[in-house]
This record gives C-alpha cells, structure tokens and sequence, in this order.
C-alpha cells in the first residue's frame, strides 16, 4: 500500500510518461489518459491484488480496459508498477512493438483482452466476474469505461446482465471528463443522468471526483463491500488533466504532443507548484 | 428404406450433453432461443451451467469472452444470422483477435428458417465468420455429424462457429464415421468430377452421385464439414483427378464454401468450377423445400451443374 503522497508523485511520472509516449509516437490519445491518471494509480498500486512480474498469476484480480484508446495510462501504470521496464513505454505504436495502439492481449502480458472498439469491456468483465463466481473465486472484475462509450448500446446490455446476475464482483469505472471527439458529451448524444441512469439499472452507484486520491481510494473500498449487486464509480474528471493546454480540449483527445508542447507540458507536470 | 431424419441442432442438443457430462467447465449460453437452439436441453441438465442473457447477442459475446477468460468453455447460442452479423465485430476484435476460446453455435443457417423469410435466413454466416483470423468454421452435414463438430469444438482450443440448421434433414452418416476438424470426408470416390458441399445439401450430392452414375458418370462426393480451416489437400486432390469441381452450400457463394474453394484453385490449381448456392440476393418466405427448388439447391440442380462442368473440361 502506497502513501497518498507516493501515489501523487507516481501520478506526476505517469502524466509524464503519457504526453512523452503519444510525442515519440507522433500520435495517440493523451486527453482521455490523462483523466483516467488517478484512477489508475490508485488502482494499480493499491487496490488490485496481483502479481506485476507474473502476470499470468491464476489469483489475480483482473483489469478491462474497456476504452482501449486509454492505453498510454494503462501501460505507464502497468511499467511502473513493474510489469515491463519504463524504457519500452517509448516504444509505443512503432511497428513490431508489444504496446499497440489499442491494446492487444496477444502481444503484452498483463493486458487481459485486446480492445479499441468501444462498448465491450463491460460485457467481458462480467463474464469473467461470472466464471469467478461458479468457481467461488474472490478475485476482482474492474473495467474502465469513457463516458462517451455509454452511447454504445452494448453497454447497457452489459449493464442488465450485471445487475441480473448480481455480479457484486465488478467495478466499472466510468471516467466522466465531459468530451468526446466531436465535442461535449451532451452536445454529440447526451448522456445525463449518469448516475440515475445506472441507479435504475440497479447498480451501485458511486460518485467521486476522479482527480482526487483519497476520494478514489475510498470509492474502490465502497466498491468491494458492496454486496448483491454491482458497483459503478462514475469520477468526474478533467479530460487533458494536468497540462493546462490540454484540459477541456477535445482537441487533445487523439492528437500526439509536438516536441514544444511535450517541453512546456513536463515543465508544467514537475513545475515547482507541483512539488517536484 | 426410409431414411431417418433429424434436424441438425438436435445434434448441437445432444452433443452439448455430452460435453457437459464431460467437462464441468462446459457453459451455454443463450439470448432466448434457448428452445429453438436445443440449448435448453443442456439448460435442463445443468441449470448451474446455463445463462441465459437475453436479448443482446453483442453482450451475449462478449461475457462468453469473459468466461473464456475464467478457464470457462462457453457456448454462445443463437439464430445464426444474428450472431455471425449483429455480434460480428464483438466477435472480431474481443474472440477472435484475443483469440479466445469461445464457441459460437449459429442455429437455424441456411434456408432451414424458410416460413421466417429473408431476415432470419443465415446465408451471410459462413462468409462473415470465415473471413475472421483465427476462426474455425463447422457446417455439419446431419444430426449425427452435428453431435461430433459440435463435441470437437469443445474440445479443440481456440474461436470456432457452429452452424446448425431447423428443419429435419436425413441423417446419413453413422456414429463410427471417422470425423476431425479441417480433414474433409470423401464420401464417394468417383474420378470424372466432384461435388464438394458443406451442410444437409451434402444429401442431395449424394442423390446426385446416383442419377449420375446411372448415366455412367463417376462422380467424387466430398463432404467438406470444415469450412475454415479448409482441406486444401482434398480440394487439390479433387481437381487434379477429376478435373471439374462443383460446390454446393446453403449460403451465399460470394465469400462461402464457392469461394473458399474457388481461392485454393485459383491459387493452387486452376480448374473449371460451377458453384451451386445463392448468387448475391436476400430470398423470401416458404417451405425449406420450395426454397430449394425454387433457389436451385437441389440433387437436379448438382446434376445439372456437375454437366455444365463437365462439359468445361
């Protein structure tokens, strides 16, 4: 278990690893990474049981990345909590590379499924959750979702499935920034209300602010006693969290860093107002 | 002699009971067509083991992943045409890419649904599933046949299709017939063409091997059970000693066992092939039979090609 205070500074290299990996990429998705950063630290190095350097560990509780374009996040939080060294971040979407673009399952161990297109996480985390149910297993199902991926009817359908076979062993992470490519959520194809929404599929509905440790530290604990029924933790978050010329930018959803803006960006996320 | 018959997903029905007495980590799945499938049948024997998800083939998919994922063997049930099309890029980029090992059982293919009409006629499901690396698809011949695919499914890691059809349909291969995912099963030996086919209409080229041989016609009857992988040996074999092919399927030919067969001779071997299936359109309401004359899926229609081949030799 990591002190908040760890966790803030693994936050800022994993911030840094993201816009670093999109830059030498020359493309890339830093905007919904850079939301998702405090979710998933918190959940790698403190709420998920299993083993980095045996990825294979039959125990583990298991990670969807259900938003696969998210993929910078999950790999830096998965290179620094050991799975693969940091060096190999830098690699990403170079031709024969293990860190594809969106995920891919056959090429990197510790990604559970390939994914990129969206709305199917879900469906998967709760087939998983169900197999460690007919096994009694107690391992874990969590699935990071974008908030703009609920227009995807699948999800829904996942949605009824998790509630119908009281599958209190997924987390569903949605990760509420507002933006999608082609602009504000409610704007494209509304989504509110989230949280009533998923109330009334008879989930347990968990609201954060994604941004903030402490508060996602404690909505994964309220997640796991929650007993009969699933639990979602909808975090409202800033899309291009932590370098200001991304925040709120759709923009920034799929667009790589050039070689100034990654400079100005570093600068920003170990500025001395960060502490570093 | 009266031929028994049997539809082919009674032998989906009974082949899951035997993988499930087998193998406790044997699951079905259906979106509820369960009593269409047969896949009630497993669902009576082993309540713990079914899970019926409803309406939503997509989810139906991905959860059947996720089982997968859990060391499960899952069998994700429904009519063909919507599996294969409404789930296709669940089960293209979650099964197939992740290479998963998920079942996928598509019932009532072909013109089997005939009184349904064109919406639930499976005849884009082979194209569709063949296409997918890593997929393995299995179009049985009859129940008996249907029993086997559908046990070596279970058996053999990795994505596979099923395709299983509604109406009763002779059963004329035995329980010992040697059977084994992507070997073809040569039926008939003959020497001046062949009819290679997938599913029930094997029967008719069988029928059609009797009228032919009645005009001294010595016709090789290949039953190709395995669409992907191909027999490619089989279907070079074929054209080499008989030097004219004709395939027969319930499905569309543009992506289908025609096509498939039509890749491999293209490639490996150039011969002339007439191709007996349905040529790019949607048909209609009707009996199985009406459709299969009328859509030319018939014994007459296999004779008929095997002589336009022939005469291309």
């Amino acid at each position: 278990m990591e002190s908040m205070q760890r966790l803030k500074e693994f936050c800022q290299d994993v911030r840094a690893d993201i816009v670093r990996m999109t830059s030498a990429a020359g493309s890339g998705h830093p905007g919904g990474s850079l939301s998702a950063v405090e979710a998933m630290t918190v959940l790698y190095f403190n709420v998920m049981n299993h083993r980095p350097q045996e990825p294979g560990w039959p125990e583990r509780d298991r990670f969807f990345l259900s938003k696969g374009h998210a993929c910078p996040v999950t790999y830096s939080v998965m290179a620094r909590s050991g799975y693969f060294p940091v060096e190999e971040l830098l690699t990403l979407r170079k031709c024969g590379t293990r860190l594809q673009g969106h995920p891919s399952c056959k090429t990197l161990p510790g990604i559970e499924v390939s994914s990129g297109s969206l709305g199917q996480g879900l469906s998967i985390a709760n087939g998983f959750a169900l197999s460690a149910k007919i096994d009694n297993k107690p391992y874990r199902a969590y699935c990071l979702m974008g908030d703009g991926e609920l227009q995807e009817g699948q999800v829904w359908e996942a949605i009824m499935t998790a509630a119908h076979y009281k599958l209190d062993n997924v987390c569903a992470i949605v990760d509420y920034n507002g933006l999608q490519i082609d602009g504000d959520v409610e704007s494209v194809m509304g989504i509110a209300p989230l949280a009533q929404k998923w109330t009334a599929f008879n989930w347990h509905v968990i609201e954060a602010d994604g941004h903030n440790l402490e508060q996602m530290q404690a909505a994964y604990a309220e997640a796991a006693q929650t007993k009969g029924k699933p639990s979602v933790i909808i975090m409202k978050t800033i899309k291009g969290k932590g370098i200001s010329f991304m925040e709120n930018v759709a923009g920034w959803h799929g667009k790589a860093p050039n070689q100034q803006e990654l400079q100005s960006a570093l600068a920003e996320i170990y500025g001395k107002e960060n502490g570093k | 002699m009266s031929i028994m018959m049997l539809p082919t997903r009674d032998g989906y029905g009974y082949g899951l009971l035997e993988l499930g007495a087998a193998n406790p980590d044997v699951l079905v799945l259906d979106a509820d067509l369960a009593k269409s499938t047969r896949s009630d049948w497993f669902a009576a024997k082993y309540p713990e083991r079914f899970f019926d998800i409803g309406i939503s083939e997509q989810d139906m998919i991905g959860t059947a992943a996720g089982l997968a994922l859990g060391g499960k063997i899952p069998f994700a049930t429904t009519y063909g045409v919507f599996v294969a099309g409404r789930a296709w890029d669940q089960i293209r980029t979650t099964v197939c890419y992740s290479d998963l090992n998920v079942k996928i059982a598509g019932a009532h293919g072909g013109i089997s649904a005939g009184g349904d009409g064109a919406t639930h006629q499976a005849l884009e499901d082979i194209a569709l599933m063949r296409v997918l690396p890593n997929m393995k698809v299995l179009v049985p011949c009859d129940a008996i046949e249907a029993k086997k695919a559908t046990v070596a499914a279970g058996t053999v890691l990795g994505p596979c299709f099923l395709r299983f059809a509604r109406e009763a349909t002779p059963v004329f291969t035995t329980e010992g017939d040697f059977f084994e995912i992507g070997i073809a099963n040569i039926l008939k030996p003959g020497t001046d063409a062949t009819i290679i086919a997938a599913g029930p209409i094997v029967y008719e080229a069988l029928l059609a091997h009797e009228q032919l041989a009645a005009e001294g016609i010595s016709l090789r009857v290949i039953n190709m059970h395995t669409i992907k992988p191909l027999d490619e040996a089989a279907v070079v074999a074929a054209a080499r000693e008989t030097g004219a092919i004709v395939t027969a399927e319930e499905a569309q030919l543009y992506g289908g066992l025609g096509g498939a067969v039509a890749e491999v001779l293209a490639r490996k071997c150039p011969t002339p092939v007439e191709m007996v299936g349905i040529e790019d359109s949607f048909l209609e309401c009707g009996t199985p039979e009406e459709l299969a004359v009328k859509y030319g899926l018939t014994a007459k229609d296999l004779v008929r090609a095997v002589k336009k081949v022939l005469a291309r030799k």
